[in-house]
């Protein structure tokens, strides 16, 4: 491959590749992502091969290995084109049948569709099922058609055009000027305006500007940042270099966590193949713009994620923030002039070059535009990434994408903004989602994590949970966010350990308002959210822990016991077997009872028990 | 290259003098020097433990926070690492600060509540108990024995380990530090005088790192006046001849 010297190389390749392309050809795309590689994808891939080798189909379909779909929950997700006909929950043993029925024939294999949850009805097309047709994956939608791992691919799919727009046809100037018009806000979570942040980096002065991708996701649960880099690299790479452009850059990172794996690899060979075309490195497109971009990975620390922790991470230090008065875009990676944006903030620039700050700017509310990816996760029938308008409901995207709670149970609250987001409920349920209006909630649109919980969540124990996260991961520098965090955290646990008195809520509020006003860094201004906004919204569920020593979701171990119904029991001597502290006697076909004392409260009995005769008290 | 966090200091200290005010006082400044030494130098009391005049700001014990007014918006903020700039209105003491500067002395007493300097500022404060359970930790993680034998001492025997709240701070996997020159910068700078230094026989140990090193004697006088390895180590530092250093500073007069 030799390198593209110019826009017109760039132009003619693109055009060789899709004619060289059959139309017609099918394609099997197989996600390939790390959700379907846990159910089994790679062994699935294999067995395509090896069936269209066998079959000698080689000329007929092709196999494509992409990033992630989105509908994780019902994972290997396949869906062959040109007819787009969906698979789901495939597996090894179906490849030969779909080949035979759905490649060599025409035929459609019923067992392998989506249902309906309502109709019941099979649905064939993947845009017609629900858990899709209500998203706009602008940002997303290429995952599931292309190969990460090859280049021409997204080349082929009009990759690098908003580049070649970039350079040609428009100045620094009026790229940062259409990215304020579209005014696209940060998706890492801060909301700030990418373009009035291009703006200062760009006339900050000194001669070496750096840009950086940050993809350092470490919410517990969010996967956003990782499938677009696994998904779609070169997306982001391109939104990169245009960002460089615009700011007067030729250096870039990507700050990628090891714990990525895929991520780590896919971005690298994406920047092994863009440097190979010419795409990166010295005079890209004949013109005087040179980059390039280097990968750093991180070790793992939830505050590199911090935009200054991040950048002395890059450095080889501690991976600790410092005060931001002097800001990153004026002085960042090595004293620098430093643009920082998240992966998902990279990835819409080709989208508003190519397509304009007009049409972009159309979608979303007034004040957030664009569409917003979520990891929708926790108590939800549809697990799975979805991309959405800003501005569409949290109802919305719970129950129409989502598919509601799942085994019948009572929605009780979303969590947003991941471990340090705010728990929304019910009755905000119709809340618009964009940057304000989950900021106005208590909570914020942080990455994009989206932790849905039911009513069996107690909600002590849940703001228990995120604290015990952000206890570990606070870097330990101020004494506000350390000592803070952990006090909030001792304090949760003793409510759900029985210990609870008069008195804790209101040294919860004032211990919140200090950490969140005299941190540091936007980790610990941020960690009292999980408990105040928990506080704000369940405080009658806090009073029950601490005055009536009373868990009302009865999850809290200390304040709950399992008895059984001397009336339901038959005896069948099921709780007894399964019982791993043998606390449970009782004859047979007589009613069992427990053993107070030796009960560690597992509650296997009571999942175990077929006559609903084990009660939580 | 010199790091952002290690230079933060010195980084934007211009020659601009600028006018501030200070509880409603107005004060010249150097542009980008760091609020709380100008506050300090005019007079006004505000606490601090982890900031030092011969090290970089660090704004991690979060007792000295002001209010600083920056156009419309009023914040709380360390001063310790707040560059100044031309027009801010600095507050150093209102309700909220009293609020946050209490909450964070009262978690600083519930960690070290034997240290004499926590419990003094505990006095002052007015906060008699901790509402949060008691540990006995001497060290409050200030990091100024850490910054002071990587800035000034320039060896970094010691560094921050862990984080959250399992940070603490010592040599390297916690061995005896063998870049450590047994100075005891860290010892004379540690507020809450958790690091020992003993000296005996022919022998000092700091204690805390478990650092022991043999001392020279004054080729004049007799006596014992700093290790072998320190000396060296200076010479090699300042090129100045061994010999220089066979005497101790009080013969060398």
């Amino acid at each position: 491959m030799s390198k593209f010297l110019s826009k017109q190389d760039l132009e003619e390749y693109r055009k060789k590749i899709i004619n060289s392309r059959d139309p017609n050809k099918i394609i099997i795309a197989l996600c390939g992502d790390t959700g379907c590689q846990a159910y089994g994808a790679n062994k699935i891939a294999d067995a395509f091969r090896k069936e269209i080798k066998a079959k000698n189909l080689q000329d007929r379909v092709e196999l494509k290995i992409t990033g992630c779909h989105g509908f994780c929950e019902r994972g290997p997700l396949i869906v062959i084109y040109p007819k787009k006909i969906f698979y789901q929950k495939v597996s090894e043993k179906d490849v030969s049948e779909i080949i035979s029925e759905s490649v060599v024939n025409d035929n459609v294999i019923e067992r392998l569709l989506y249902v309906h949850p309502e109709t019941k009805e099979p649905i064939v097309k993947e845009d017609e099922v629900p858990f899709y047709n209500r998203q706009q994956k602008i940002i997303s939608g290429m995952n599931s058609v292309i190969d990460p791992t090859n280049i021409d691919d997204y080349i082929a799919i009009g990759g690098y055009s908003a580049l070649e727009k970039a350079l040609f046809d428009m100045d620094p100037d009026s790229i940062i000027e259409e990215v304020k018009k579209a005014n696209l806000r940060g998706r890492g979570g801060g909301g700030f305006p990418t373009g009035v942040k291009w703006e200062s980096c760009k006339n900050a002065p000194g001669d070496i500007h750096y840009v950086i991708c940050n993809a350092d996701e470490g919410d517990p649960g969010a996967y956003m940042d990782r499938s677009l880099l696994e998904g779609n690299p070169h997306s982001v790479l391109e939104g990169m270099m245009i960002g460089a452009y615009a700011i007067g850059s030729s250096e870039g990172y990507v700050y990628v966590r090891n714990e990525y794996p895929l991520a780590v690899e896919n971005v690298n060979i994406a920047i092994k193949q863009a440097r190979e075309y010419g795409l990166l490195g010295e005079n890209i497109l004949g013109t005087d713009f040179s980059f390039d971009i280097k990968v750093t990975r991180g070790g793992g620390a939830f505050v590199c994620g911090e935009s200054t922790a991040l950048m002395a991470s890059i450095e080889g230090l501690w991976g600790e923030p410092r005060a931001k008065h002097i800001h990153t875009v004026v002085s960042g990676l090595y004293n620098k002039p430093t643009n920082l944006n998240n992966v998902e903030t990279w990835a819409n620039v080709p989208l508003i070059i190519n397509k304009g700050a007009d049409w972009y700017s159309k979608i979303g509310t007034e004040n957030s535009k664009g569409t917003k990816i979520f990891s929708l996760v926790g108590k939800v029938n549809n697990t799975g990434l979805v991309e959405v308008p800003m501005g569409i409901t949290l109802r919305e995207i719970i129950f129409d994408i989502g598919g509601g709670i799942p085994n019948g149970k009572k929605f009780k609250a979303v969590q947003t903004g991941g471990p340090s987001g705010g728990c929304i409920p019910e009755e905000y349920l119709d809340t618009p989602v964009d940057f304000d209006r989950l900021t106005e909630l208590g909570s914020m649109m942080g990455s994009g994590g989206m932790i849905v919980m039911d009513e069996s969540t107690c909600m002590v124990d849940v703001a228990r949970y995120f604290l015990n996260f952000l206890k570990d991961e606070s870097c330990g520098k101020c004494t506000t966010c350390r000592e803070g965090i952990k006090r909030m955290y001792e304090i949760l646990t003793d409510i759900t350990e029985g210990r609870g008195k008069e008195g804790d809520i209101e040294l919860l509020e004032e211990l919140g308002w200090v950490v969140a006003n005299a941190s540091l860094c936007g980790l610990g201004q941020t960690a009292p959210n999980p408990v105040l906004s928990t506080i704000r919204y369940f405080r009658d569920e806090y009073e029950a822990h601490i005055k009536e020593k009373r868990c009302p979701a009865k999850v809290c171990k200390a304040l709950i016991r399992y008895e059984i119904d001397q009336e339901k029991c038959t005896g069948c001597g099921r709780c007894r077997i399964n019982c791993p502290v043998e606390a449970i006697s009782g004859e047979k076909k007589k009613p069992h009872i427990i053993d107070q004392e030796k009960c560690i409260k597992c509650g296997i009995c009571h999942e175990v028990c077929k006559f609903d005769a084990v009660n939580i008290i | 290259m010199k790091s952002a966090n290690l230079m933060q200091s010195t980084l934007y200290e211009g020659e601009d003098m600028v006018t501030i005010t200070i509880d409603g006082k107005k004060i010249e400044a150097k542009e980008g020097e760091m609020l709380l030494p100008v506050a300090l130098d005019n007079g006004f009391d505000i606490p601090h433990l982890c900031y030092h005049e011969a090290l970089s700001p660090y704004g991690a014990c979060r007792l000295c926070l002001v209010e600083v007014k920056k156009g419309n918006r009023t914040k709380l903020t360390t001063s310790c690492n707040y560059p100044v700039m031309e027009g801010i209105e600095v507050i150093t003491d209102s309700e909220n600060i009293r609020r946050a500067r209490k909450m964070v002395v009262e978690l600083l007493l519930a960690r070290s509540p034997n240290v004499p300097i926590i419990k003094k500022l505990a006095e002052r404060y007015g906060v008699t108990s901790t509402r949060f359970k008691i540990e006995n930790e001497d060290c409050i993680l200030c990091g100024l024995c850490e910054r002071v034998c990587r800035e000034v001492v320039g060896v970094s025997a010691i560094t921050f380990m862990g984080r959250g709240d399992k940070r603490e701070v010592g040599p390297p996997f916690k061995i005896e530090p063998e870049v450590c020159i047994g100075c005891g910068a860290c010892v004379y700078i540690c507020p809450t005088d958790c690091i020992k230094l003993e000296e005996k026989n022919d022998e000092r140990t700091i204690v805390r790192w478990n650092r022991t090193l043999r001392m020279r004697r004054c080729k004049i006088c007799g006596e014992k006046f700093a290790p072998w390895f320190q000396l060296e180590y200076f010479s090699k530092l300042t090129n100045i001849p061994k010999d220089f250093f066979e005497v101790c500073p009080n013969c060398r007069k």
